[in-house]
């Protein structure tokens, strides 16, 4: 089988050790990864701050990018979210506003084909113990995208609880948005931290050593939050603990 | 063009609003203690009706559909009631609605009326606007009581003193009670029952001397001309069932077309609520019960309606916006959110606060001023409130919505006029920052170049940020910048060079 | 141009776009139920929400009054309970009159009535001002209630089977316990307004 990776834009440019954690993995179970240089951004940043039509020319370069792919497969709720949900959208007001119907089309050709990667890996490949070595007490902080938009309900989780060596402990309060919200962490700091803070008093309740998440934008809020208040805790991306083995085990 | 009044002073932003009220920590643990109660309340309350979703789809398509074919449904109703021996008014604007009140009041020679909950009311000031025509009104709802003895402002939809623990009622009670009535007991203390039992008999005497009654209604039936009011405290069925006058005061949108119709929405609503399987109390009357006879002598001799637009039709001409008129008022969304929660109902500048409030001040008042230009941003999108609402409001697509026009302005119908406004002042720089971001995302190579300068120059990465960076780095360390970016260990692991 | 006309055209202008058909596949009931298993769910759910619920068959009724309104001096009485309900009663029978004022009902301890029907699946009884219920206000300014309802007959088992029964243009009150309130830090209290004591008695009328 093969599958292109939408690696986004915050991991290819921040964590790229979740892009090449995914492509491991995938290849691992036996997919032939690509990696579609055109793709960038899904434009989600410029969509929710209420900036529509920037992000139509990323709607078109996302769109483009993965044309032909069977599968594309991306390691973040958040951004398969913005594409299932949002892109049909931009698409018809854009047809609605004059501006044609090709945005509309381009859409709706992606959309069956984006997969988030538990959902990929569950769904189309069929698989929850991946063969997988992580020998740490795990919590897993399901971002709000993945949770409510995808639904993605217990997959993260059953893939998690697959892995040999691996404590999974749950999160109390999980469901809880961990204050993140793209341009929200800066437009309204104080309810941002206030969140982040309430999420890690959970996270670190529960004893784990590591927090995990689907969704690097959030673990970038969670993991600089921890930092600057000096705590132990680690949090890291799904993929790169699901491409954790015995032989070749995260550092 | 000013938008519609919402009976409230100006207000500052939300994120000043929601800074003093996240560092209050009285504040704080209150909203958490009764946010998270009522949360899982709920979640059993719905968990007992396996038929849940089908009742939501039927409560939004109801919705819908009488949205819809309003106008017609608003002359049926006013037909019915009518007929019932009631009289309906039509109000404009808030202004409208205060007058016409004012003067039916004045006209039975009475100064003082005692007022259901009403959120109606509320969004008008009608209290206000009775006040400076001499005449008293007492709110008789326990919470509302609470906010109007300490002259605060509701911060919850369903409980307008949520913010307000047991201790700083009963020193309410004690110091204020008397000023309007029957005091509190001196050794009163802050058992709930005991509160509750001090609010009993201080509004006793108001419930059995008052000869009119204010009072919204949750739902309308178009073909009886039906009221229903849904409550817990029987102070509802006091003020609907013995004064002679009755005024009911209920935005348009209340409408629903048959009385069949509330069998799906008194199963939603109190399980949203309350968290109850059916609230205490409702009271569903017909005019005055003259015409069919049934009712008559019981209740009300008088009876008005007046149905108030104030910004709802405005709304109506929004294809996004309108399913913020499916709202019953619930409260569920308030319950979830963890915006709500840590930033307070009064943060939202409005009577309706939380997520509904979020979308729907912007909506009826107009993104002019600079409380309801960022209200569509007092949210993260997490679509906890879009899942627990009964009537399936999308409330985070229409914040988006309205995030697009308070920056990029556009098309809005104000005062049933189709207007195009300008964006909100105080967005250039963002606007700007936005269009660069897409220009270098829109263009890989040059989007490799900046990874490559920054891995080069991440060991200068500051621990602090100045400009707008800092509201990040206040509180969270940056990222580590890697020494490579994945596009670039692509190209050399596959050892394919890029384009 | 008139406020009702200005709103009107505003709404005709503004109202635009598909008319959903209303899907009606929710249920009527929430499962299948004997009677005894309706009348049982109803006990269960009224007590839930702190009634009193007692169960009593015709020769048993005037006892039970009896014994429930024997912490009352007076007792308020529709104009049309069945005179034996009452037989074995101590206190006094107050009659509601047209002219019959709040504060005169504000004196009265109690009041007894029969009910329109009563819906198992939320524990509710519904008045309509029928004959033995008499006006909305003797059931709201006593403190204590005491509701018959005639079982299985009265009971149906959902709020959708409710409204069929009813007729809309009857003062109705739907009521689900005592009176209550949750405004002080969302947690509930009974006994507010309305009767702080709700006894249902479970008439078997078979």
């Amino acid at each position: 089988m093969r599958a292109a990776l939408f690696v986004t834009c915050v991991n290819d440019a921040l964590y790229p050790r979740t892009g090449i954690a995914v492509v491991r993995l995938l290849e691992r179970l036996g997919v032939e990864v690509d990696f579609p240089a055109a793709q960038s951004c899904c434009g989600q940043p410029q969509y929710n701050t209420g900036y529509r039509r920037e992000s139509e020319p990323l709607l078109r370069r996302t769109a483009e990018a993965f044309a032909g792919y069977d599968h594309v497969v991306t390691p973040s709720g958040s951004c398969a979210a913005m594409i299932r949900e949002q892109y049909p959208r931009i698409g018809r007001k854009a047809a609605e506003e004059g501006r044609g119907s090709t945005l509309a089309a381009l859409a709706d050709d992606l959309v069956p084909r984006v997969r988030e990667l538990t959902e990929f890996l569950v769904d189309v490949l069929g698989v929850t113990d991946v063969g997988a070595y992580f020998p740490h007490t795990v919590t897993y902080h399901p971002s709000c995208h993945g949770l409510r938009s995808l639904g993605l309900g217990d997959r993260p989780r059953r893939l998690l609880a697959a892995v040999k060596g691996l404590e999974l402990v749950e999160l109390p309060g999980a469901a809880e948005c961990c204050g993140f919200g793209g341009t929200f962490a800066l437009k309204n700091p104080d309810v941002s931290a206030a969140m982040g803070a309430d999420k890690i008093r959970a996270a670190r309740a529960t004893g784990a050593e590591v927090l995990c998440g689907a969704d690097n934008s959030c673990l970038a809020h969670l993991d600089g939050t921890l930092r600057r208040a000096g705590e132990p805790l680690r949090t890291l991306h799904l993929a790169e603990i699901l491409a954790a083995t015995e032989e070749e085990p995260l550092r | 063009m000013t938008g519609t009044d919402l009976g409230m002073p100006a207000f500052p932003p939300f994120p000043e609003a929601a800074r003093e009220a996240v560092h209050d920590e009285v504040l704080r643990a209150n909203l958490r203690h009764a946010t998270h109660t009522i949360r899982d309340k709920r979640a059993r309350a719905v968990a007992e009706l396996d038929d849940w979703d089908r009742l939501r789809a039927a409560g939004k398509a109801i919705k819908d559909h009488t949205l819809r074919h309003l106008d017609r449904y608003l002359l049926q109703l006013e037909a019915a009631v009518t007929a019932a021996g009631g009289t309906v008014h039509w109000a404009v604007d808030a202004d409208e609605a205060n007058r016409i009140v004012t003067g039916l009041v004045l006209a039975t020679g009475e100064r003082e009326v005692v007022k259901v909950k009403s959120m109606a009311t509320q969004e008008t000031g009608l209290n206000e606007a009775l006040e400076a025509a001499g005449i008293a009104a007492y709110e008789t709802d326990l919470a509302e009581l609470i906010v109007q003895l300490g002259h605060d402002r509701p911060s919850h939809i369903l409980v307008p003193a949520i913010h307000r623990n047991r201790g700083e009622i009963r020193d309410l009670f004690r110091s204020e009670m008397g000023r309007w009535g029957r005091p509190a007991p001196e050794d009163l203390g802050d058992d709930p029952r005991e509160l509750a039992e001090a609010a009993r008999l201080h509004l006793r005497e108001k419930f059995l001397r008052a000869k009119v009654a204010v009072s919204g209604a949750n739902f309308m039936v178009a073909e009886t001309g039906t009221m229903v009011v849904l409550e817990s405290e029987g102070n509802g069925r006091m003020c609907l069932t013995l004064p002679e006058t009755l005024i009911s005061v209920v935005g348009i949108e209340k409408v629903v077309p048959t009385f069949r119709d509330l069998e799906v929405f008194l199963q939603t609503l109190p399980r949203s609520s309350t968290a109850e399987r059916m609230n205490p109390y409702t009271t569903m009357w017909t005019g005055t019960g003259t015409g069919t006879g049934t009712g008559e002598g019981d209740g009300p001799t008088a009876f008005h309606l007046v149905l108030l637009d104030n910004g709802r039709t405005d709304t109506l001409a929004d294809e996004v916006g309108r399913q913020a008129l499916r709202c019953i008022r619930c409260s569920a969304c308030l319950n979830v959110c963890p915006v709500y929660e840590r930033a307070g109902g009064h943060a939202y500048g409005s009577v309706y606060p939380g997520p509904i409030g979020a979308v729907l001040s912007p909506q009826l008042r107009g993104t002019a001023n600079p409380i309801d230009a960022t209200l569509p941003y007092a949210s993260t999108l997490c679509g906890a409130c879009y899942e627990v609402c009964p009537v399936a409001i999308d409330i985070p697509e229409i914040l988006v919505h309205l995030r697009e026009r308070v920056v990029q302005g556009g098309p809005v119908t104000r005062e049933g006029v189709r207007v195009r406004i300008r964006p909100a002042h105080g967005h250039t720089a963002e606007r700007a920052a936005m269009r660069a971001a897409r220009l270098l995302l829109d263009r890989p190579g040059a989007l490799r170049a900046g990874e490559r300068l920054l891995s080069r120059a991440r060991r200068l990465r500051p621990q602090r940020l100045p400009g707008p960076g800092r509201a990040w780095t206040d509180t969270r360390a940056l990222p580590d910048v890697p020494a490579e970016s994945f596009r670039d260990w692509w190209a050399r692991e596959r050892k394919a060079p890029q384009k | 141009m008139s406020s009702k006309d200005r709103i009107l055209s505003r709404i005709r202008r503004a109202a635009s776009g598909p008319d959903p058909e209303v899907p009606r596949d929710y249920l009527r009931v929430h499962a299948v139920r004997t009677p005894a298993e309706r009348v049982d769910l109803l006990a269960a759910h009224l007590t839930d929400y702190r009634a009193t619920v007692h169960r009593t068959d015709g020769d048993g009724l005037p006892e039970l009054l009896a014994r429930l309104l024997s912490r009352h001096e007076s007792v308020l009485v529709p104009p049309g309970l069945p005179p034996y309900w009452l037989s074995a009663a101590g206190p006094a029978r107050i009659h509601d009159r047209a002219d019959s004022t709040p504060a005169a009902l504000d004196r009265v301890g109690s009041v007894v009535t029969g009910c329109a029907l009563a819906v198992a699946e939320t524990g509710t009884i519904v008045l309509d001002g029928g004959p033995d219920q008499g006006r909305r206000r003797i059931t709201l300014i006593p403190d204590h209630h005491v509701c018959v309802v005639r079982v299985p007959g009265q009971v149906v088992d959902s709020v959708p089977q409710a409204l069929e029964r009813l007729d809309p243009t009857r003062p109705l009150t739907w009521i689900s316990g005592p009176s209550a309130t949750s405004d002080i830090e969302l947690d509930r209290v009974e006994g507010v307004h309305g009767p702080r004591v709700l006894d249902v008695v479970l008439l078997d009328a078979q």
